[in-house]
């Protein structure tokens, strides 16, 4: 690749992710609602030590309910009001979700099973049963596509941006992400869950708290907030659930929270930052012919970079 | 004259100023089983090490059967004809018996020559074990035999094991001497670590003791008694033996301790139990109370006794007795197995080690402050009022670097104990609980531990304190408590009656 090459890619990634007002909404703050949100998810998780990395199988949970709850309330009552459809379509994503997790959260408790293999794991079944469910009994009715069918309307969540496709969504990532960082910041539970994975030992002995049920806690919240990232993409994004709905949200995931120090506001920035990069490789790709594999690349070399810089000093609080 | 298995003579051994080992020496011969005594601390541990080849003495010699030799690792310790079996198991859990015997031969791994070699050796030497059980399914004797059979697969004559019934029930314990008295009476050496003299008279053809690095007996065991072996030990009261933690006179809380020693020598009246200060309520009462560590397995069984507000209670015993099991249970901690327990719901803790249960080192003083009674916390924490309540706590204790908001990790080691003291102390508990409390501290730091120590209980408060330091834990305790075999009796305030009841004589 020559000189006037790379040039031409790195201004083709920009205007991807920032080149006008259109693509910073529509493009870059769309897709990092889902990484913010994931990656919120996973840093919960590792404050309170535990390694969940499956937000990935709790996203594909929360998406799949979102979906079939909205489907079901709809063919219910075949007439339903938006303020009750998609409120309970989000609640039913955060709650299985919640549940996703909560095996692996059992298991930990119970028989001592790993978080990272158990949540891996986890992704896996969750994949493979969305796969199944829009082939079988969630499948459109013409039964031609592996997908539900479409939302309707009711199940929409509405544009924040008049004019591009930003939603609602990105107003409750940006609310959960203040609100996770006031419970770790400001409240006794939230203590107790730093502490409980910053030193469990100090934490059961010194402050005489319950780690297993502190973690347990943070396991449960983590998988509601993945869930929740992938209720709010069917309801605001794809307005279906199919195979592949999430190109790996839930491992980058654990890119943006460490990127951002696990800091509950950090992933705000961190989430916008991939959503950048990847809208931006989307453009880089489609103008420059530039595979977006490079911002792959790109991305795992600045975590790198950032980890080894973490190395170097100890997280403040 | 047949030379002796295993000779070490005048091992010295230096760990920056510490004299680990000050000329100590050690001959056991072929046919016997050795038995090399010791309090905590004593080098008995670091004596052996050097014998296997773990550690390289300063000065002195090791000989193996009259060869002079140079261990340069463990592997030339092997390869001599030594095997060492230590305190904590150097085994791989996932792995099957027949596995890790093998592990650490060279070559292609054969699983059915290994069970078999396993099998053998099971037949051979009477220790029955499954080759094909995972080591993490096993009892903690079976993972002991492990260890036993890891060193015979390797043709050791002279087998070393550490503290090997510290961690067994007693007939579990009496089982195993007996199979090391037949392993040495079949032509090979046992050389037995211990602090249990029982355990030493009964089984051992020889015995050797370490004091502080020196070897201070040699003898068969058939010419001495119990306490002359606990007299050896511990030493006796007017030796004058050098102690690390005799502070010095001019240090802040530094004198009464000395003062102590020399006025209360010998003279101080014991304190029966039940009968602690007057006019004060038991805080902490034991009603037939067992206690059982991690691994579930019983370590006090069936205590009963009570701890009065302004009392100083000290608990002497041998490492591994159960003393800290006990501390976790009197400072509400864990619960007891069996009997009543009554503590009060405000307790101040000291655990031994203070990095990994006391603190959260990443996190700034005024969090590890907050730490205490966050269990019970609801709602917000009022973080205000928690900075300003560690300011003063700074100022107060002089703790060093001052900034609230600094790493726990950022302190001296005697800064942090000060700030857990702080911690703990401060809101006056009615009961105090110290485990180890001046493990790893300078002398000033020490006596200043001491000092908030005797506060607490002058102030009203039951303190339950247990130090490794005999002398350290007499000089403060009013009354004291020994643990030994499972047991915790009274017994009276003096050296040598302490000694001899944490050794297991009676």
């Amino acid at each position: 690749m020559s000189a006037p090459d790379i040039a031409g890619a790195l201004d083709a990634l920009w205007r991807g992710a920032f080149g006008s007002k259109y693509v910073i909404f529509s493009a870059t703050l769309v897709r990092a609602v889902p990484l913010t949100l994931t990656g919120l998810a996973v840093a919960v998780a590792f404050r309170a030590g535990v390694l969940n990395i499956g937000a990935e199988g709790q996203f594909l949970a929360g998406a799949t309910a979102a979906a079939g709850v909205g489907l079901l309330i709809v063919s219910w009552t075949h007439y339903a009001q938006q303020l009750v459809a998609l409120p309970l379509a989000l609640l039913a994503g955060a709650v299985l979700g919640s549940a996703w997790a909560g095996i692996a959260a059992w298991l930990r408790r119970r028989f001592g099973v790993l978080d990272v293999i158990s949540t891996i794991m986890l992704n896996f079944i969750a994949l493979d049963a969305v796969a199944y469910l829009v082939r079988g009994p969630l499948q459109e009715p013409l039964h031609i596509y592996p997908q539900t069918p479409s939302l309707p309307p009711a199940l929409h969540l509405p544009m924040l941006v008049p004019g591009t496709r930003l939603h609602v969504g990105f107003a409750i990532t940006l609310v959960a992400s203040v609100a996770a960082w006031w419970v770790l910041r400001a409240t006794a539970s939230g203590f107790r869950l730093r502490a409980a994975g910053a030193n469990p030992f100090a934490a059961a002995s010194a402050g005489m708290i319950d780690v297993g049920a502190t973690t347990t806690r943070a396991f449960l919240a983590s998988g509601a907030l993945a869930g929740l990232a992938g209720a709010i993409e069917v309801t605001g994004v794809t307005y279906a659930l199919y195979d592949n709905i999430s190109p790996g949200y839930g491992y980058t995931a654990i890119a943006v929270a460490l990127l951002a120090n696990l800091n509950p506001l950090g992933v705000i920035v961190t989430g916008i930052l991939f959503g950048a990069l990847s809208a931006g490789a989307a453009a880089m790709q489609r103008d420059a012919g530039v595979p977006a594999a490079v911002v792959s690349v790109v991305e795992a070399c600045v975590i790198l970079a950032v980890l080894l810089i973490q190395q170097r000093r100890p997280r403040a609080a | 004259m047949i030379p002796p298995a295993l000779a070490l003579t005048d091992i010295t051994k230096r760990f920056g100023a510490l004299v680990a080992l000050d000329r100590a020496s050690l001959s056991a011969n072929w046919g016997t089983v050795h038995a090399l005594l010791g309090e905590n601390g004593a080098g008995k541990t670091t004596l052996m090490r050097v014998a296997f080849g773990m550690i390289r003495p300063d000065t002195g010699t090791v000989t193996v059967a009259g060869i002079a030799q140079r261990f340069g690792s463990p592997t030339d310790a092997i390869r001599a004809g030594i095997g060492m079996v230590h305190q904590h198991f150097a085994l791989v859990g996932a792995m099957t018996v027949a596995e890790n015997v093998a592990l650490g031969s060279r070559g292609l791994y054969d699983a059915s020559a290994a069970a078999a070699r396993v099998r053998r050796l099971s037949a051979d030497t009477g220790l029955s074990l499954d080759p094909g059980a995972r080591v993490d399914a096993l009892s903690i004797e079976e993972q002991q035999r492990v260890e036993v059979m890891k060193a015979l697969a390797r043709d050791a004559r002279i087998l070393v094991l550490d503290e090997p019934t510290a961690v067994l029930s007693p007939p579990r314990a009496s089982e195993l001497l007996q199979w090391l008295r037949r392993f040495a009476d079949g032509g090979r050496a046992v050389v037995l670590i211990t602090h249990n003299l029982r355990e030493a008279l009964s089984v051992a053809d020889d015995v050797t003791v370490l004091r502080y690095g020196r070897t201070v007996l040699e003898a068969a065991a058939s010419t001495v008694d119990a306490d002359r072996l606990a007299a050896a030990m511990i030493g006796e009261l007017r030796e004058g033996l050098p102690n690390p933690l005799t502070p010095s006179p001019e240090g802040e809380g530094g004198s009464p301790l000395l003062k102590l020693r020399l006025d209360d020598e010998g003279l101080r009246p014991s304190t029966p139990l039940g009968k602690g200060v007057r006019g004060r309520g038991a805080v902490i009462v034991a009603d037939h109370i067992s206690i059982a560590d991690d691994r579930g397995v019983v370590r006090i069984r069936d205590a009963s006794f009570a701890v009065r507000g302004g009392e100083i209670v000290g608990i002497a015993a041998l490492e591994g007795a159960g003393q800290h099991e006990l501390l976790r249970a009197l400072a509400g901690r864990a619960q007891a197995v069996a009997g009543t327990l009554a503590t009060p719901g405000h307790v101040g803790f000291i655990p031994e080690d203070r990095q990994r249960d006391a603190l959260v080192l990443s996190f700034p003083l005024y969090e590890n402050v907050a730490l205490r009674g966050a269990g019970r916390r609801r709602g917000r924490v009022r973080w205000r009022l928690v900075r300003a309540h560690t300011a003063s706590i700074v100022a107060a204790h002089d703790i060093r670097p001052g900034n609230i908001a600094t790493p726990a990790s950022a302190l001296s080691g005697g800064n942090q104990q000060k700030l857990v003291l702080a911690r703990e102390l401060d809101d006056n508990p009615s009961a105090v609980v110290a485990d180890n409390p001046t493990r790893g501290l300078d002398i000033q730091a020490t006596a200043a531990v001491h000092t908030r120590l005797r506060t607490a209980r002058d102030r009203g408060a039951a303190v339950v304190l247990y130090t490794s330091d005999i002398d350290e834990m007499l000089a403060l305790a009013d009354r004291v408590l020994v643990i030994a075999r499972g047991q915790v009796r009274g017994v009276v305030h003096d050296r040598d009656a302490v000694g001899r009841a944490m050794l297991g004589a009676e």
